[in-house]
């Protein structure tokens, strides 16, 4: 009875402290959508700064409108790309905004945060790779190495050996750093402070870009100048050539676009229905919203995209390497086609 | 959510942003560099060198289990081969006591009848020379009893006492 007694007690004191809190902050919160108003905007007009005498009227709209409207603004502002690391509380760090030969290089967030995931993969592997050179093949692996060693077999085995097949050990280095790379941007969209630098279509268009260019090297490689252009043609009769090759072309860059699109869309997607369902309890000014549905339903999509940093870290790395199996495949033109659609 | 729907379609989400792909770009090179010197270059030569090992190991358990099981068959060979001798062995002792016991009582009996034989040859020649000394006894006494009988001459009753006692001297001397 004592114990029943104790749970029970333990329950209770679980839901004060979930309900408690929110109960003290609601109206802290809402003041601070509130007080926020001002503080975006200027970011907003740096982020769109070529369009800000057309943007001007809108800004004032903006500000005057207040209260609800801000619900948009607050989730754009996390998931986009600006020059402020914001640590809420605390303050925020404005960044350097570097231009060299009119391009704008400027170190933006997410250019932070790509350099943030960098500093942990290399620390990990740092941490592990010593454990490695240090062992025989006699001792089991323990601890980090172990838990980073599964994962490259996996990607080893089961991604790169599986999909390429022969001559996988020269697209190992590229695949396994894809990896590790986008996982942790994944995961660190989920941490405070953090935000997903994979969200921004302009990493994965660059990482899918690498895939693109490995991709065509590896056909160039292994069907040569002359089967890699037979292959633009489909291997049809020379009288459909004037429609095969625009879309054979075409078929090159739908694979990496696919790639950023997918990886961009995932990520962001997760954010805004996250950042949305705490924000309904803000639109409708109701704590009991809040502990209904935006709590529990924000935990459970975290715990989605949990799931999802790795299954997208995975899907990348998964094609990537069956673009490049396919592109140096000697089979036919069948094969090629099939696995394009099969994604 | 008026202005939220502005920003997309101003393109922010999609906006290509040159100094951020310079960037990944040159983030994800060094990273892919830094890392295949310090960690996939280790870790895959220790994968593989497992590999081999384990696999080494595997063909060297599979060849003692072979030879272990050569040991074993060889083992039940000779086995099989000592009980086959030993049955040998004590069916040929058995074989042996028999004959030797069957010789033995043979020898045994062959022997007794032998002695039983003698014994009676031995028994036929005491009770013929006792005859004989008999005999002569008798005809020592017969001689002799002729002898008195004609020395007290001839009464008869006296020859008969004499003949009587004599008689009785005889049954008596043989009692």
């Amino acid at each position: 009875m004592k114990r029943v007694k104790a749970t029970k007690a333990n329950a209770i004191i679980k839901v004060l402290a979930i309900i408690v809190p929110l109960l003290l902050n609601i109206n802290g919160l809402a003041l601070a959508t509130t007080q926020e108003a001002p503080a975006v905007s200027p970011v907003a007009a740096a982020a769109i700064e070529p369009h800000a005498a057309a943007e001007a009227p809108e800004e004032a709209h903006e500000a005057a409108a207040g209260g609800e409207e801000k619900a948009g603004d607050v989730i754009m502002h996390h998931i986009l790309d600006n020059n402020v690391l914001a640590f809420e509380p605390f303050g925020e760090i404005e960044l350097p905004k570097i231009v060299i030969g009119g391009f704008d290089i400027s170190i933006t967030k997410h250019v932070v945060m790509l350099w943030t995931v960098s500093a942990i993969v290399i620390g990990l592997f740092a941490l592990a790779g010593g454990t490695f050179k240090n062992m025989t093949s006699r001792q089991a692996p323990k601890g980090l190495a172990n838990a980073l060693e599964a994962l490259v077999q996996f990607i080893r085995d089961d991604v790169a050996k599986a999909n390429i097949g022969k001559g996988y050990e020269k697209y190992l280095d590229f695949l396994l750093t894809a990896f590790f790379f986008i996982l942790v941007c994944n995961l660190l969209g989920l941490v405070p402070y953090g935000s997903t630098a994979t969200g921004n279509i302009n990493v994965t268009l660059t990482l899918a870009t690498f895939t693109f260019f490995i991709t065509q090297a590896a056909a160039l490689k292994a069907h040569g100048i002359k089967g890699y252009l037979a292959h633009l043609t489909g291997g049809t009769h020379p009288a459909l050539w004037i429609i095969m090759i625009p879309i054979e072309f075409i078929g090159l860059f739908t694979k990496p676009v696919a790639l950023t699109i997918r990886l961009f869309a995932n990520m962001t997607a997760g954010h805004i229905v996250i950042l949305s369902l705490i924000f309904i309890s803000f639109i409708l000014k109701s704590y009991i919203v809040a502990v209904v549905m935006s709590v529990p339903f924000s935990i459970f999509i975290y715990l989605l995209e949990l799931f999802v940093a790795f299954l997208q870290a995975f899907i990348f790395t998964m094609l990537s390497a069956l673009f490049i199996g396919l592109a140096s495949a000697h089979e036919g033109h069948d094969e090629h086609e099939a696995g394009a659609a099969h994604h | 959510m008026l202005t939220s729907g502005t920003i997309l379609l101003a393109g922010s989400l999609l906006s290509p942003n040159p100094g951020l792909i310079f960037w990944t770009a040159v983030t994800f090179v060094i990273v892919l560099l830094i890392l295949k010197k310090i960690a996939w270059g280790p870790i895959i030569s220790a994968l593989d060198e497992r590999e081999k090992g384990i696999q080494s190991s595997i063909d060297r358990a599979h060849q003692a289990k072979d030879e272990a099981e050569a040991i074993l068959k060889k083992n039940r060979e000779t086995l099989a081969r000592a009980d086959a001798e030993a049955d040998r062995i004590i069916r040929e002792g058995k074989e042996y006591a028999d004959r030797l016991r069957a010789d033995i009582s043979e020898k045994a009996q062959a022997e007794a009848k032998k002695m039983i034989s003698s014994a009676k040859d031995e028994i036929e020649q005491e009770k013929r020379r006792a005859l004989d000394v008999l005999r002569n006894e008798v005809a020592d006494l017969a001689v002799k009893g002729a002898e008195k009988i004609i020395k007290t001459t001839l009464d008869a009753d006296l020859q008969k006492k004499i003949v009587d006692s004599m008689i009785q001297d005889i049954s008596t001397k043989r009692n």
